[in-house]
Parts: structure tokens; sequence; C-alpha cells
């Protein structure tokens, strides 16, 4: 019953804590000044690590294209075309938001642990603050704010690093520029920002309550942060599932 | 005034608290002693609300803070300031901002007076230039005083003190204990401090609950506690060779 009863807890125990954190905010202006802050933190800061995983992802991605898949029985813009619709459908929504689970979810889940265990969210409760609306709020309209960027820069970098292999001759640039052209679907460019709002919510939400609800000391911050990062994954590629069934 | 009546507390079938009741008066610093474990910190985490007792009354100025509902609890917290045992300065902000907090939260003062008064509090704590650093760039002593300053932005009518001089060495825990006598008596607070500071005990007791595995075992004040009969007190007092010593040479 236990491997019934556990999961059930821990979900009620999550919906309790989403509705503290979707209450009425106390004072806007402070509200606005932490999203912002929130914004910045699991947002630009997280550019970097995505233009590079996704520049060379994109890189690889032509390079596996065009040696196991182009023959002189397929079209030459085959490269370019299959690798524009793997980057769009999943790996700029769900491939990247997997990645920044561990990013961004880590940081979360740690971040609230320690102000847990070093009573910094007691000493916001003793303040008459509403802790989780004050603390959580800010980071999952942040990240949801930040996600279209994130989405959109990814796209942009993995057909960036595509480009950069078509430059080393690997193919020519026209026939990848054909491929990444040819027979576009806008709609795929919707499909995976929408997926990414989902699954920033389920990063942010997932991480600020393993974190915010942690208990004891140092290992059990690493092991809220581990387990932010596990759960984060696995809902991710669930709910991947649902998604693009609903959204093809 | 706080008082605190019947008051229980229990995790699943352990009794951490039984049968307290307390008064504890404003202008005055109210210590509450006792070993580790002994329910110090449940208590004072039922006083100010982060812990439901199991039953009882705990009146503030003759308001049920138990029986009360959300809106008017949050009323009451924020006449109340408290200083943690590990200070609960906020990382990401620098100290100035750290005290400036709770007025940003729930004040309507402009943002100069804002400054203002958080500036007033720092110097009130003799930290006037303490204000753009950060919690990690300074001493646990001078954490403690940017809690303190923290504590009372807001003139708290309550402030509660979760051993306060805990990691200090005891020259800094003087000055903290000084500090926090001095602040009652100025705002005329009710301050309730959990310890097990002996200094601190004979320092600022001006009135002291020992509780013992849960229960209230001994009342009285500085000048009580050293001439108390009672075994347990005693035993916990002169714990130390040095204080066991002092006593049998005053004797």
């Amino acid at each position: 019953m236990q491997i019934i009863f556990k999961p059930l807890a821990t979900f009620g125990r999550y919906m309790q804590l989403m509705a503290k954190v979707f209450s009425r905010p106390e004072r806007i202006r402070m509200y606005l000044k932490q999203y912002v802050k929130e914004m910045q933190q699991l947002g630009v800061d997280s550019i970097g690590i995505v233009l590079m995983i996704s520049f060379f992802i994109g890189a690889v991605i032509c390079i596996q294209m065009k040696v196991n898949i182009q023959s002189p029985w397929m079209p030459r813009f085959t490269t370019g075309y299959t690798t524009r619709e793997i980057l769009l459908l999943e790996f700029s929504s769900s491939i990247m938001c997997l990645i920044l689970a561990g990013k961004v979810g880590s940081n979360i889940a740690s971040e609230l642990g320690t102000m847990r265990v070093t009573q910094q969210i007691d000493a916001l409760e003793i303040m008459g603050v509403n802790s989780a609306s004050f603390l959580i709020l800010p980071k999952i309209m942040g990240l949801l704010t930040m996600i279209p960027v994130l989405v959109t820069f990814s796209m942009a970098a993995g057909f960036g690093g595509a480009y950069a292999i078509s430059l080393a001759g690997i193919l020519t640039p026209e026939d990848l520029t054909y491929g990444l052209q040819h027979s576009f679907n806008q709609w795929f460019v919707w499909m995976s920002i929408i997926k990414s709002f989902f699954f920033a919510f389920i990063i942010a939400s997932v991480s600020a309550f393993y974190g915010y609800t942690v208990e004891g000391g140092s290992v059990e911050v690493g092991k809220a942060s581990t387990d932010s990062v596990v759960h984060c994954s696995m809902l991710i590629l669930f709910a991947d599932i649902f998604l693009t069934q609903i959204l093809s | 005034m706080i008082e605190i009546h019947s008051l229980y507390k229990s995790f699943e079938d352990k009794d951490v608290l039984k049968d307290i009741n307390a008064c504890f008066v404003e202008g005055q610093t109210n210590l509450i002693i006792g070993q580790s474990g002994s329910g110090k910190t449940v208590l004072m985490k039922c006083i100010v609300g982060l812990l439901t007792p199991t039953c009882g009354q705990i009146l503030y100025d003759g308001r049920d803070f138990v029986a009360m509902g959300k809106k008017e609890k949050a009323l009451i917290r924020r006449e109340m300031g408290m200083i943690f045992q590990s200070a609960a300065l906020f990382d990401s902000m620098s100290v100035l901002e750290n005290v400036m907090f709770p007025l940003d939260m729930f004040s309507s003062m402009t943002l100069r007076e804002r400054k203002k008064r958080a500036q007033q509090c720092l110097d009130r704590v003799n930290l006037t230039d303490a204000g753009r650093k950060y919690p990690g760039e300074i001493s646990g002593g001078m954490q403690k005083r940017v809690a303190i300053a923290r504590a009372i932005a807001m003139n708290p009518k309550y402030l509660f003190c979760d051993e306060p001089n805990s990691g200090l060495d005891p020259k800094t825990s003087l000055v903290i204990d000084a500090l926090i006598h001095d602040i009652t008596v100025e705002y005329q607070m009710t301050t309730i401090i959990n310890t097990h500071d002996m200094n601190s005990v004979m320092g600022i007791g001006d009135s002291i609950l020992f509780i013992k595995e849960g229960r209230e075992e001994w009342k009285g004040d500085k000048t009580q506690v050293a001439i108390s009969t009672n075994q347990a007190l005693t035993d916990f007092i002169f714990a130390s060779d040095l204080l066991k010593k002092a006593r049998q040479a005053f004797a």
C-alpha cells in the first residue's frame, strides 16, 4: 500500500503548497522586484548554456543525419530537413527543458532548501510573509516568461551549429538551407513553445516543492536537489507524450 | 504581556510539552532555560506560531493566538520580531536591505523613510557602516546584531530570541545580551529568550522559566536562581566544573 499512498501523499502536499503559492501577494512591488531577479537568475543566466549545448547538438544532429540518412536515393536537402524537424519538434523544447531541469531545477531546490535549513523561511513566516508565495511564485512566473526566449535561442543556435557544419564542407550550405526551409510548418515552432510552458511550470514548481519542504541539514538539501532533478525529468518526459499527442 | 495556559504539544505519541503555564511581562527579559531536548525550542515555536499546540492557550495581551484565524495571526505577526539561532539573514540581500525588508513588505513609508529607519536600527546596534556589506562578509556577532536591527525595525511589541548567543565568544555574548536587554527596556517590549548560556541567566534573567523534560520545573529570577534548592535546576546551572568550584568557594 505504501507504494500507492506515498506518491498520493506527496502529490497532496504539492497541491497544498501550490494553493499557498497562488494566493494573493502581500505587496506587489516586492513581488515584481523578485520576479525581475528570478528572470535574470533562472532565464538570462541560462542563455549561455542553452546556446552552447544547442549549437553543438545542432552540429552533431546534422553530421549524424548526413552520415546515416543521406544516400544517393535520398534528396540532398534531407539532412537539413530532418535536422530542422528534430530541433523544432523535440530538442529545443523537451531535451532543452530536461537540461534546464538539471541546471535551474537543482538551483531552485538547493536555494530554497538552504533557506529552509538556515531558518530564513521561518524568519519570513514570523514576519507575517506568505513565504511560499513570496519565494516560489516569482520563480514560476520568471521561468515561464523566459522559457520562450530560451527555446527560440535554442532553435537559432541549433541551426547555427548545423550551418557551421555545412561551412566545414560536410554538406553544402545551399543544400542545408534548402532543407531547413523545405515544407516549413510554423505550427511546429508554436508547438515547441507551448510544450515548453508546461515543462517550465514543472521545473519551477516541482523543484520549489522539494526545496521548500526540506527537513534536516545539508545532506537533505543535497537529496532534495537530486530528487527535484529526477522527478522533474520524469514528469517532463511523461508530459511530453501527452502534449505531443494533443498538439500534433 | 504574553500568557501561556495549560500548553501541551505532542509529536505522534511523544509528549514534548506538558502543562506549561507562564506569564512573560513587557519591559523585562524573560528567559526560558533547560537542557537540550527539554522542549525550549518547541515551546518557542508554539508561542510564535511555527508549531500548533496540541491544546492550551497563548494570549498576546489577552488575544488568543491559538484560536484566532489566519488574518488575525498575520496582524499579530507584524508585532513580532525574532532573532534566530543562526541569525537567519537573507543571503542575497545586503545588511541594509535585510533590515529594510520588513519595512518594504509592511510599511507605507517612502523609500527615503525606510532607508532612514533601517539606518537608525543599524546605528542602534552599532553597525553604522555595515549597511552595504552582505551577511557572508560579516562576523557571527555582527550577524546577530543585524538580526536584532531587523527584528526591531517595525517597532515590535514582542521580541523572541532563540539561543542568541549560540556560536559566539563570551565577550560578544555579553554585548548581545546587553543589547537585547537595553532594547527591551527602551521599547518596553515583551522579550522571550531561549538560552542555556549561564552568563545570560545571571546577567539579564529578569524572569526565568526552567523546563525539564517538557514540564515547568522552576520559576524565578536571576537573584533566586543561584540560591535555589531545586535539585534539577542546581544540577543544570552548576553543571560545569568552573561554576561548581565557584559555588563551593562562595559557600
